[in-house]
Order: C-alpha cells, then sequence, then structure tokens
C-alpha cells in the first residue's frame, strides 16, 4: 500500500451567530461543524454517535432547522444563526417543557444521544402541537437510542406536548 | 410500597420501591455530561490508529518515516517499539481445562489476524493530524489464508493462527447425562432445529474511549475512560504497564452505554495507555464509529442443532445441543471469549424439567473481529434454541404451547435448589408465575381467538402469530468464573458511608453507571437503610481512588452485590448514629431510631433532625459523655458465596404480523414478565428491561455482521449495520414478579440483561406461529424480510400468487 498524500490542510476564518452570540473562528475547512463547535467553543453537549448523519445524537439549529452537525463543515455555516442543545436549554420553553418531561419518565439512560432526541422533538412540536404515538415514534426514526426502550421517549414528548398546550399542569 | 421486596427492607422501604426519576437526568438532557471527550485536558494528544486493512497477512514492511514527518505528529509507534515497554494481554480463565489463547500485544507485531487489528499508533496534535499520518505509513503485507468460517478453522490439518497453540481450538467440552442416547432412541416424538445466528455488536452510542496521563513524579498512571469495570481496568492497565495495580487511577467517565462492550481489555486502549507513559504527554484515543464496528466485541454468532424428545405422554424427555461458536483470533482478555458458548451448555433447556440433557461446545479462533460479552451473555443463544425447539414440539404435538410450557416448566413450588443437568444450580424461580401472568397481560386466550379468526377471514397475504419464551438470567455472580480461572475481576464490592457535616449522607461505592442509573437506585438503597431522604444522599461512584473495590457493572450484578454492601454499611451508619443520639440524649439506642433524616423515639417523637447531630458530633464532642467519641461513618463489603449466581426469571411474548408481500415483520406488542426480586426502583427497572427488549428484537430481526469469505466486514456502517429505530418497536408491557433472593438481605437480584433474552425466541416463535401454516420455520438471524420470503417460498412463486398452503385456503374462500 502506498501512501496517499493528503493536500495541505487549508483553513478559513468565519463568522457565525452561536447561542446568540457572534464568534469568529478559524477553522480548516474540512472540519464538521460539531467538531467545532466541540473543540473550538467547548460546547460538548454536541455528541458524535457516528459521524455519517446516521444516529442524530450531533443535532443542532442551523438557522431555526434541526441539522446534523457531523454532516455540515462548520465553514458552510458562516453567517449562520447556531443554536446547539447548550443555548436552547437556557432559552427554549419548548426544549425545556421536554427535557422536563425527559427527566419525569426515564426517557435517558445513558444520556449520549438525549440532547439530539431533545432537539428533534422540539422540531416536531413545532410543526404540530399534539401528534399521535405513531407521529413522535417516524419523527424521531432519525435518532438512535440504544439503551431505552424508545416508550420513555415518545411517553415524554407526549407528556410535553400536553404540557406545553396547557392541558396538563406541570407537576 | 406495591413492589415486591425482601422483609428487611418493605420494614424501612420509603424510597425503595418508588418510582423516582434521576438525580443527575436533568444535567444530561440538558448536554451537561462529561463523557470521555469531553472533559479531555485541551492541550491531550489525539490518537489515531493504523489498522489492518486485511484479516489474515503477515507484515512486510512498514514504514514510519512518512507519518513522523507529517504536521503536528509528535510521536508514532509500531508494535515492536511499544513491545518493549510493555506485556500482553491474554484472555485465558485458568479454571476452563483445555482453554487456549495466544497472547496479545497492544500493536499487531509480525502478522496481523483481524479486520481492525491495530498496527501503528500515532500521536498528533489534533486526530485530523493523526488520520493524516496513520494514512501515510507505508505498510506491506503478505496475504495469508483467511480463516472466517469455523468449520473451516477446526478441519484438520489447518494451519493454526497461532503456531505455539498447534490447532485453533480456543475451547470445547462436553456434557451428556448416563441415560440421553436412550431417551432420544425411544422417545415418543424428537424435533431437531438448526440454528445460525448472525455475529451482532453492542453499538454504545458513545464509542470507546480513554484519556491517560503518566504523572511521572508519583510513578502513576491516570486513566479516564468510558468503562463499567473500573478495578478490573487498574489490573488490566498495570499488568500491561508492569507496574503495581495500586499505581493506576481509573475514573470511570459518564459513558455512554455499554452493554457489555467496555468490559474488556482493548490492544488499543493498552497502547494508549503505553504511549502515555512513553510520551509524557496526556493522550486521548476516542474510536469513531468504523473502527469500533471493527474492533469492539461483537457476540452470538453461533451454529448450533438443537434437539427435543418427549415421551409418548407428551413429557419433556431429553434435550441436546451441539454449539459451534466464530471467535476472534484473541480471547479478550481477561473474561475470554468462550463464556457465550459455556452458558448455552449450561443452560440449553435449563426452564425445564430436563430428565436426560447432552450438548457439545466448540469455540474456534477465525480471522474475523474480536468475540466476547454483549448483553445476555450466551442467555439469549440457550433460550433461542430451547425455546424454538419447544414451540417446534407444541406444533409437532398439536398442543398450545402456553399450555405445555406450563405442564414442563420447572415447578415453582420447588423443591429448591435445584441443579439443571449441565451444573448451575438455581435458589429459587417462579417460571410458571412469570409465565401466567404474561399471558394474563397479554391476554393471551384473547390473542388466539384473533388468530383464529383473522386465519379464517383476515388478509391471507398477512399472517399473524404469537410466541412466547421463558427464560432464567444469570446475576449476583460469585467468584465461581471469573475469580477462580485467575481474572483480575472483583466479586467483593464495598461501601463506604459517612455522615456529613451537614448532615447528609456521603456515599462511595465502586460501581459505575453507563446509563443504568445506578447513583440513583444506589441512593434509595442508602437512604432507606440509614433513614435519610434520597436528597440528603451523595453519591460517588467510578473512582478506584475514591471508592472501595468493585467487581463494577457487568452480568446484572451491580444492585444485587454492591447495593447489598451499601445496604449493610447503611444499616452500620444508623446503628452508630443511634448510638450517638442515644449518649448525648441519655436515652437507650434500641428504643431510637432514624427515620426521614431525623432521630425519634419508639413514639416517633423527633430527638433531632440529623443535621443537629452532626454539628453536635463534629462541632461539639464536648456534649457527649466522657469516654464517647462518636463514629459517624461505616464501611461493608458483600461478596455472593451461596451459589455460583443468583438467576433471576421470567417471561417473554410477541405478537407479529408478517406480510407476505414483502417479508416485512411488523410487532404487534411486545411483554416482559421479570423476577428479579426486590425492586429498588420500578421506572429505572422497567426501561432496562425494555431497552434490553429492543436490543433482542433487533437482534431478531436487523443486526448482523456480515463477513465477506476474506473476513472483511461488509457493512461496518450505522447506515448498513442495522439496529432498531423507534418507529419499528412498538410499546412494551412490563410485568413483575417477586421473588426476593435469600442470598441477601436487599433481596434484589439483577434486572439489566432480563429483557434480551426472551425477546429473541419471543420474536422468532411468534414469526414461526406465522408461518405455521405454510408448515416452515426460521433458522436463521436476524429473520430478514428475504429469509422469510425464501422461506415462505414466495420468492420463487409465480409473480402475485400465495404459497401453496396458502394459496389453498384462499381458493377454498374463492370456492364459497
Amino acid at each position: 500500500m502506498s501512501a496517499v498524500r493528503e493536500p495541505p490542510e487549508r483553513w478559513r476564518d468565519i463568522e457565525l451567530e452561536v447561542n446568540g452570540e457572534r464568534c469568529a473562528l478559524r477553522v480548516p475547512e474540512r472540519e464538521h461543524l460539531a467538531d467545532a463547535l466541540r473543540h473550538r467553543l467547548g460546547l460538548t453537549g454536541t455528541h458524535l454517535g457516528c459521524e455519517h448523519g446516521v444516529c442524530g445524537a450531533c443535532t443542532v439549529r442551523v438557522d431555526g432547522d434541526a441539522v446534523r452537525s457531523c454532516l455540515m463543515l462548520a465553514v458552510q455555516a458562516e453567517g449562520c444563526r447556531v443554536e446547539t442543545i447548550e443555548g436552547a436549554s437556557a432559552r427554549d420553553a419548548v426544549v425545556q417543557a421536554l427535557q422536563a418531561a425527559f427527566v419525569e419518565r426515564n426517557a435517558l439512560q445513558c444520556g449520549y444521544c438525549t440532547p439530539g432526541f431533545v432537539l428533534a422533538a422540539a422540531e416536531l412540536l413545532g410543526e404540530c402541537a399534539a401528534p399521535s404515538r405513531e407521529a413522535i415514534r417516524v419523527a424521531l426514526s432519525g435518532n438512535l437510542c440504544r439503551c431505552t426502550g424508545y416508550q420513555a421517549i415518545v411517553d415524554a414528548v407526549e407528556q410535553a406536548a400536553r404540557r406545553l398546550s396547557n392541558s396538563e399542569p406541570p407537576r | 410500597m406495591s413492589e415486591p421486596a425482601a422483609p428487611e427492607v418493605a420494614a424501612r422501604a420509603a424510597a425503595i420501591g418508588e418510582a423516582l426519576p434521576r438525580g443527575d437526568a436533568a444535567r444530561l438532557a440538558a448536554g451537561a455530561g462529561r463523557f470521555v471527550d469531553d472533559a479531555a485536558p485541551e492541550h491531550a494528544l489525539h490518537a489515531a490508529f493504523l489498522r489492518s486493512p486485511v484479516a489474515h497477512a503477515r507484515i512486510r514492511r512498514l514504514d514510519l518515516g512518512p507519518a513522523r514527518s507529517m504536521p503536528g505528529v509528535v510521536a508514532v509507534f509500531d508494535g515492536e517499539a511499544l513491545a518493549a515497554h510493555c506485556r500482553p494481554m491474554c484472555g485465558v480463565l485458568g479454571h476452563l481445562a483445555g482453554m487456549k489463547a495466544a497472547p496479545q500485544w497492544p500493536l499487531a507485531r509480525d502478522r496481523v489476524r483481524h479486520v481492525g487489528e491495530p498496527v501503528v499508533l500515532v500521536l498528533a496534535r489534533r486526530r485530523a493530524q493523526a488520520e493524516d499520518a496513520a494514512q501515510a505509513i507505508e505498510f506491506e503485507w503478505e496475504p495469508l489464508p483467511v480463516l472466517a468460517e469455523p468449520e473451516a478453522a477446526l478441519a484438520p490439518g489447518v494451519a493454526p493462527l497461532h503456531e505455539a497453540l498447534g490447532d485453533n481450538t480456543m475451547f470445547e467440552a462436553t456434557v451428556a447425562t448416563p441415560g440421553v442416547e436412550s431417551a432420544f432412541a425411544g422417545a415418543g416424538a424428537v424435533v431437531e432445529r438448526r440454528w445460525e445466528t448472525a455475529r451482532v455488536t453492542a453499538v454504545a452510542l458513545e464509542p470507546r474511549g480513554i484519556v491517560a496521563q503518566w504523572d511521572r513524579h508519583e510513578g502513576r498512571l491516570r486513566v479516564r475512560m468510558g468503562t463499567q469495570v473500573p478495578w478490573m481496568m487498574q489490573a488490566v492497565l498495570a499488568d500491561v504497564l508492569g507496574i503495581e495495580w495500586d499505581r493506576v487511577s481509573v475514573v470511570a467517565a459518564d459513558t455512554g452505554g455499554s452493554f457489555g462492550s467496555k468490559i474488556h481489555g482493548y490492544a488499543d486502549e493498552a497502547a494508549v495507555a503505553v504511549a502515555a507513559r512513553l510520551c509524557g504527554h496526556p493522550v486521548r484515543f476516542i474510536a469513531d464509529r468504523l473502527e469500533s464496528f471493527v474492533s469492539d466485541v461483537h457476540a452470538r454468532g453461533h451454529r448450533a442443532t438443537v434437539r427435543a424428545a418427549v415421551h409418548a405422554d407428551g413429557r419433556l424427555a431429553a434435550f441436546a445441543v451441539d454449539d459451534l461458536c466464530a471467535a476472534g483470533p484473541w480471547s479478550v482478555h481477561p473474561r475470554g471469549s468462550v463464556n457465550e458458548s459455556r452458558h448455552v451448555l449450561g443452560l440449553t433447556g435449563a426452564c425445564y424439567s430436563v430428565p436426560e440433557y447432552q450438548a457439545r461446545i466448540r469455540v474456534a479462533m477465525t480471522n474475523l473481529g474480536l468475540y466476547g460479552q454483549y448483553r445476555g451473555v450466551g442467555h439469549p443463544l440457550a433460550c433461542l434454541f430451547t425455546e424454538t425447539a419447544v414451540d417446534s414440539l407444541a406444533r409437532r404435538l398439536q398442543v398450545d404451547p402456553l399450555a405445555w410450557r406450563l405442564d414442563n416448566l420447572l415447578d415453582d413450588a420447588g423443591p429448591w435448589p435445584r441443579r439443571a443437568p449441565a451444573g448451575a444450580t438455581f435458589e429459587r424461580l417462579s417460571l410458571r408465575a412469570s409465565l401466567r401472568e404474561c399471558a394474563r397481560l397479554m391476554d393471551y386466550p384473547a390473542l388466539r381467538e384473533d388468530q383464529r379468526r383473522w386465519r379464517e377471514s383476515g388478509d391471507p397475504w398477512r399472517l399473524r402469530g404469537i410466541g412466547l419464551a421463558c427464560f432464567v438470567e444469570n446475576s449476583n455472580h460469585s467468584s465461581a468464573n471469573y475469580g477462580r480461572g485467575g481474572a483480575a475481576i472483583a466479586s467483593d464490592d464495598g461501601a463506604l458511608v459517612r455522615l456529613t457535616q451537614g448532615g447528609g449522607v456521603a456515599c462511595a461505592v465502586g460501581l459505575t453507571d453507563t446509563g443504568q442509573g445506578t447513583r440513583t437506585a444506589l441512593a434509595q438503597i442508602a437512604a432507606d437503610a440509614v433513614g435519610v431522604p434520597v436528597a440528603a444522599i451523595q453519591m460517588t461512584v467510578g473512582d478506584t481512588d475514591h471508592t472501595p473495590v468493585s467487581g463494577g457493572n457487568w452480568g446484572s450484578r451491580g444492585i444485587g452485590i454492591a447495593g447489598e454492601a451499601l445496604w449493610r454499611a447503611g444499616c452500620l451508619l444508623r446503628s452508630r448514629l443511634l448510638e450517638a443520639a442515644g449518649a448525648l440524649f441519655g436515652r437507650e439506642a434500641a428504643a431510637l431510631d432514624l427515620r426521614a433524616g431525623a432521630v425519634v423515639d419508639s413514639s416517633g417523637a423527633a430527638l433531632c433532625t440529623l443535621a443537629e447531630l452532626a454539628r453536635a458530633i463534629y462541632l461539639r464532642p464536648d456534649r457527649f459523655p466522657a469516654g464517647v467519641l462518636p463514629e459517624p461513618a461505616a464501611s461493608a463489603h458483600f461478596a455472593q458465596r451461596d451459589l455460583d449466581g443468583v438467576y433471576t426469571n421470567g417471561a417473554s411474548a410477541s405478537r407479529v404480523e408478517v406480510d407476505l408481500r414483502t417479508g416485512q415483520v411488523r410487532l404487534l406488542g411486545h411483554w416482559i414478565v421479570d423476577d428479579c426480586g426486590t425492586v429498588i426502583n420500578p421506572l429505572l427497572a422497567d426501561e432496562q428491561l425494555r431497552g434490553a427488549a429492543v436490543q433482542g428484537i433487533g437482534q431478531a430481526l436487523f443486526e448482523g455482521c456480515l463477513y465477506g469469505s476474506q473476513g472483511e466486514l461488509r457493512n461496518a456502517t450505522l447506515a448498513d449495520y442495522l439496529v432498531p429505530m423507534a418507529v419499528e418497536m412498538p410499546d412494551i408491557v412490563v410485568g413483575h414478579v417477586g421473588s426476593p433472593t435469600g442470598t441477601s438481605r436487599l433481596g434484589a437480584k439483577g434486572v439489566a440483561e432480563a429483557g434480551v433474552t426472551g425477546a429473541i425466541a419471543a420474536v422468532v416463535n411468534a414469526i414461526d406461529d406465522a408461518l405455521a401454516p405454510l408448515g416452515v420455520e426460521m433458522d436463521v438471524l436476524p429473520v430478514t424480510p428475504e429469509r422469510i420470503l425464501r422461506a415462505a417460498g414466495v420468492l420463487d412463486a409465480e409473480a402475485g400468487s400465495l404459497p401453496g398452503r396458502v394459496r389453498s385456503r384462499q381458493n377454498a374462500d374463492d370456492a364459497r
């Protein structure tokens, strides 16, 4: 096997908004957004489970949409509004309601997939205030949880949806 | 409390048995977990490996020069460079007669023996630089014949993968009762099932990871890693480095799932530890998903023939199993790669009253990937082999499979304890009660009636089936296996508890929390033992510097063993605190109790809070009578020594619809009833059972490592290796039957694996039941749509037509 020489690494300066704050980063062009968030900004709530777009653990919001930050280069986020689980936890009522329900229903075990599930579920609740269990399962099927049986996650999303539509008071 | 509990626990239970949410869950849900990579020192070097791209070859030339000159590279090590500074691992259990394995070095030397085997370790400032450099290494190899099939590996005259071992048999064993042959010869009926079960892998969502740092001032290796077994890893890494065990500190970080994949001495992690010592920098290694698939242990992957015989009156007469397993080239250290097979040997047929029994197991060394433990460890296979044979018997005898099981299962009434034919001793089982409860939860008669009506008038392309599976699952292990086999895996766990200055209780236990909710369950145990609210408990786990020795989390042992130690330590602390309170207030300690964080007398009146007692003890020793010096701390240890292990048991059931147009299996329902003795927290226990069941359903329907003839793993990505996602899974109904173990005061047995053990068999039996009108049974895992369509004859049938047996019914319908 002979060596495959990579071209020298190229770097770019980018500016983006992360969790409501403007930031300037110098990143290798090949670095994906998740690595930039984790290693350059210390936002370690964005997890890497596969780095090929299947597991959903790296889900973040870019300009309001839930995206897989392992499939997006950091340089592609130039000028974008990025929100990670850290930012969403601090200011997003839907995310907070989901997190409370995840805790109450034991909808997480190791917690590695959970930030991704919470952001994916928040996107679902943004589109549909009272999804059926089946709709929840479909919407979350791009996220892998290896610990729970998914049932508690579905329970938690249902509970959060009910609470957000004020049909059930918080415990 | 309504959950089952041992009497001593029931008398004090306030938190135990309650469905309490986890105290650490909010942190994890907010993304504030500290997984291995999250807290690595910023200046830690990144490790990347050149791994073997071929399954078997001689290393002809390794030129590390190009890698050394790449940007950011700090050090590059090959096998010889590390071997000079460490010792190999070897996964042999000394008490297993004839078991063989070769010494495994951190990096390959002279030969590579599986795809993914680490060959060169590169340390660089960034992971991308380390990967670039690994790619630049010039690696030339000379291909050697690949043993990708266990039969080929064991064939006479085949060159051994390790010359010194003589052949490729890692282990073989047989058991037979004297009358087994005549039982089969004189049987009223005999059924036979052949099984080929795919290799699967745990796919813990956080890949394996380690951060290692050599403290040259103290001569100490400090490691932070995702592991279930920090104390075992202390011994493993110390032995690799050739230093005393006590000079390795292991902290188990928040760990993103484990399921048995993080209880092994992996070569790449050992290489990182040695390299950290050599280079003087902290080193971090986080496996990516692609290398996880080729370097994590795999499991299952058996070929077996199982036979069951009944007397003329339908009672069980004999069971026999012949099992062949394709392990990897190395036996994983220190547990070995033969334990799945040993459980097949020990537990096939074991739920039943089996007069005669015969089993043979063989484990072959092959050029497939590493092979080891995964949730359930062999129990799901023993269950699959047994329970599919039982359903075959029921079909042959034309009896209801529920009724047959209830007649032939070991009788709950005993006598107990009872020894299975291959030696496992059951303390007490509740197999019949569990199955009856399962049948009640699912409303078995109604589902059978639905099936009957559906077969008469439903869509003939969509067949409905019901599957049952009864199981036993070992937990609370003694030292009979690993300790006696020479492995540094503790079976004695300790617990330290102490009164804090503020009146809380600080506990230290050497278990880990890789998602089970260990901290919460332990806090509930400590709270009730001492007599304080759960909120008063501070829990430290997973740290060899700050906890007592522990065997860690594997084999559904954590709560049963370490939880018992904690219960005892907590009770001891309570009595010491009551002595202190008695001395302080001039009362008889025996007449006092601690309840909800207050010292109360026999009338229930509070004498003081624990916070007040703590202030008195720590700040005002002068208030105590002369000569009284309170001891506001306690320690206790526990090892289960009565039995090799304390078996849990239960029943699983599945209901499926098989679409003969597509071969798709839709799960209409799944049920588990489990007997784990004292239930500490049903919220945690139930989702453990569900999560395990989903892994079992995955193994039944989706999961399998696909190897090519040259030992190459063809589906080593998450896009190709299919795991269950939410949309494929049904809601799962969980029930409990409670027989607290008498081997401990807490009475808790394990719960983490039971869900997987019966799930595979239940799903397969449901599919077979659906396909019963076609007269076919499945024989390969996973049961993919293609395999169903081929078995059903649909792929070979005329387009748009139903296979024979179904078509004849439809024709009859049309004629009507």
